[in-house]
């Protein structure tokens, strides 16, 4: 069949256009899909945001009540502050690290890399309510391995639970320990793809490994670096699973996140107008930062 | 550093080859440099490997033993007592089944819909596809998890709260699977569709003749992520299940996180029990996620 194609000494245009049913029928499971799940709900949670509705019953529209209530509302700014801290805490330290072990497992000096890469793996296999389980039984104040090593070491147990920076300390250090698995398989393929013949050239002209990595790795990885951040900060602000089972948003609601606050103010005490408007101003977050990362991302290729 | 580490940096390009295909060999420099990678590399896997450890040997202790000082790496006298207390007290073995079919079922729609999806944005070209490209865009930027109150709205009015399907076909659609299909059939030649073409088949038997077959190292890798999402899913089935013999094994394990004195015992142990599906799915298709060439775009 193949020979056949190279018979065809007429080009045909790389992709026709005179087929319309076969795509559609292609994409039809996913179009619907799409409309019943994705714009259906954007729709509505866009108008309920605009109302007192309550999930049962009627409703009034109050305009931009709700938006300005969310603005006046200390627990949804605690809320957003916690989130965007956690986003700014666990996305570079997540992004330096995968990297760090990407490279490290890629090098050929390093031994047994291909079992040290399955061991960096697990985690990843492991679910947020797990994780969080996990890390609160390593970091129990009174029980802890961590603390237990502490005072044996002859400090003083830390607060892990009971102070609430440590505790989202706590959390960091999960998230970035569970989301490494992730970022260093993009960027295993991104390092494995640039050419040997770089390296063999900078060599030549005296550079050792650290310049390489400044000048030949980190540029030809640019793409990868900037997916791997992105989809780090988007699954950071939405982050709900492992703060709740670490510390269930605590000590006491110093570390609620935005979708916990979501889900409380909607689900628990049925605002789903207020509720609505707060997945907006979220999702107005994450469509900025996209956009800053984006235009970030296209001036340094112009460059 | 080459320069340096060889004793003749005129030939230091020779070296850096031989010891690049004599990994274990080379000289001296060859040495000096594995040494502290693999130190470096090491350290890491330990910290990122113990406190995975820690919590399993931890769930062979008996409850008693969990919390006696001084603390013990290797339990005493392991017991499986912690296992049998999580799978009697929670319900497991239900939210085991519960879990298997909303995973597997999700998992072959999404696969199969991602592959349909795919192929079509690759090797068609036509401008309802280009807007349904931007949508498939539009929803990694406005994920499930921010729209709760409206999507449970809308599957509840569908008729589908409380039950699999509420879980299972929101979570069909993902970009990623899109993503991994279109990025594989944009480097299938186009020739080969068109040689078919000539034959005389058929655009959708093409498809799944040609194109679906062709497909499967691809199938598998999302597949996997796939399944691993699915089953680590929380909070939709949360959202969407209320009668606890729908339960999924994650909401199993938080209502044990959820009492006020956590029986850490059932706890480690219906943990650890929740892990081992995806180890296992994990061990067996290793090589596939391991080289899989992800392309951008992902996200559950």
């Amino acid at each position: 069949m193949t020979k056949r194609a190279s018979d065809v000494s007429v080009s045909p245009p790389r992709r026709r256009s005179k087929y319309t049913i076969a795509p559609l029928v292609l994409i039809a499971a996913n179009v619907v899909l799409f409309s019943l799940f994705f714009v259906w709900p954007a729709v509505i949670g866009l108008v309920y945001s605009f109302t007192n509705y309550t999930g049962v019953g009627a409703f009034q529209f109050v305009g931009l009540d709700n938006y300005q209530n969310l603005f006046g509302d200390s627990v949804f700014y605690d809320a957003l502050a916690r989130t965007l801290l956690y986003t700014v805490l666990v996305v570079p330290l997540n992004f330096v690290l995968s990297l760090l072990i990407a490279n490290l497992v890629v090098s050929k000096q390093a031994k047994g890399a291909s079992v040290a890469r399955v061991v960096f793996f697990i985690p990843w296999l492991i679910s947020p309510i797990v994780v969080g389980v996990l890390w609160r039984w390593l970091f129990g104040e009174n029980f802890g391995l961590i603390n237990y090593v502490i005072e044996k070491l002859g400090g003083n147990a830390i607060p892990w639970q009971s102070n609430a920076d440590l505790s989202l300390g706590v959390v960091v250090m999960a998230g970035a320990w569970w989301g490494t698995a992730f970022s260093m398989l993009l960027f295993i393929a991104a390092i494995k793809n640039v050419p040997v013949s770089y390296y063999e050239a900078a060599s030549l002209d005296g550079a050792g490994p650290w310049r390489q990595f400044i000048s030949i790795t980190l540029p030809s990885i640019a793409p990868t670096s900037f997916i791997v951040i992105l989809l780090n900060t988007i699954n950071a602000m939405k982050e709900y699973p492992l703060f709740l089972a670490l510390n269930n948003g605590g000590p006491g609601t110093s570390n609620n996140l935005l979708v916990q606050y979501i889900y409380q103010t909607g689900f628990k005490t049925g605002q789903i107008g207020y509720a609505s408007a707060a997945s907006f101003v979220l999702m107005l977050i994450l469509m900025a930062v996209a956009i800053i990362q984006l235009i970030v991302n296209r001036r340094m290729e112009n460059r | 550093m080459t320069t340096t580490d060889t004793p003749r940096p005129v030939k230091a390009d020779s070296v850096r080859a031989l010891s690049k295909r004599r990994p274990r060999g080379g000289g001296g420099g060859g040495l000096r440099r594995a040494v502290p990678a693999t130190t470096l590399l090491w350290i890491l896997a330990c910290l990122y490997g113990l406190p995975v450890l820690w919590f399993v040997l931890s769930s062979f202790k008996p409850a008693g033993d969990l919390f006696s000082l001084p603390l013990t790496v290797l339990p005493h006298d392991p017991t499986l007592s912690g296992y049998k207390a999580a799978w009697d007290s929670a319900n497991f073995s239900q939210y085991f089944i519960n879990t298997t079919i909303v995973c597997v079922i999700t998992t072959i729609l999404t696969v199969g819909a991602s592959c349909c999806t795919g192929y079509a944005l690759a090797k068609y070209d036509n401008k309802w596809l280009k807007v349904f490209f931007i949508g498939i865009l539009a929803t990694t930027m406005l994920p499930s998890e921010v729209m709760l109150a409206p999507e449970f709205l809308v599957v509840r009015d569908l008729g589908l709260y409380n039950s699999f399907s509420g879980i299972i076909l929101p979570a069909v659609l993902t970009a990623t699977g899109c993503f991994m299909f279109r990025q594989f059939f944009l480097t299938v030649p186009d020739e080969l569709v068109e040689a078919a073409r000539i034959d005389g088949a058929r655009e959708l038997s093409i498809f799944l003749r040609i194109m679906v077959p062709i497909s499967r190292p691809i199938m598998l890798t999302l597949a996997i992520l796939s399944f691993q999402w699915r089953w680590n899913d929380y909070i939709w089935p949360l959202l969407m299940l209320n009668d606890p013999d729908k339960f999924t094994v994650q909401i199993g394990i938080q209502s044990l996180v959820g009492a006020q004195n956590i029986n850490w015992s059932v706890l480690l142990g219906g943990s650890v029990i929740s892990m081992i599906p995806l180890i296992l799915v994990f061990l067996v298709f290793q090589r596939y996620v391991m080289s899989a060439d992800i392309n951008a775009g992902l996200k559950d």
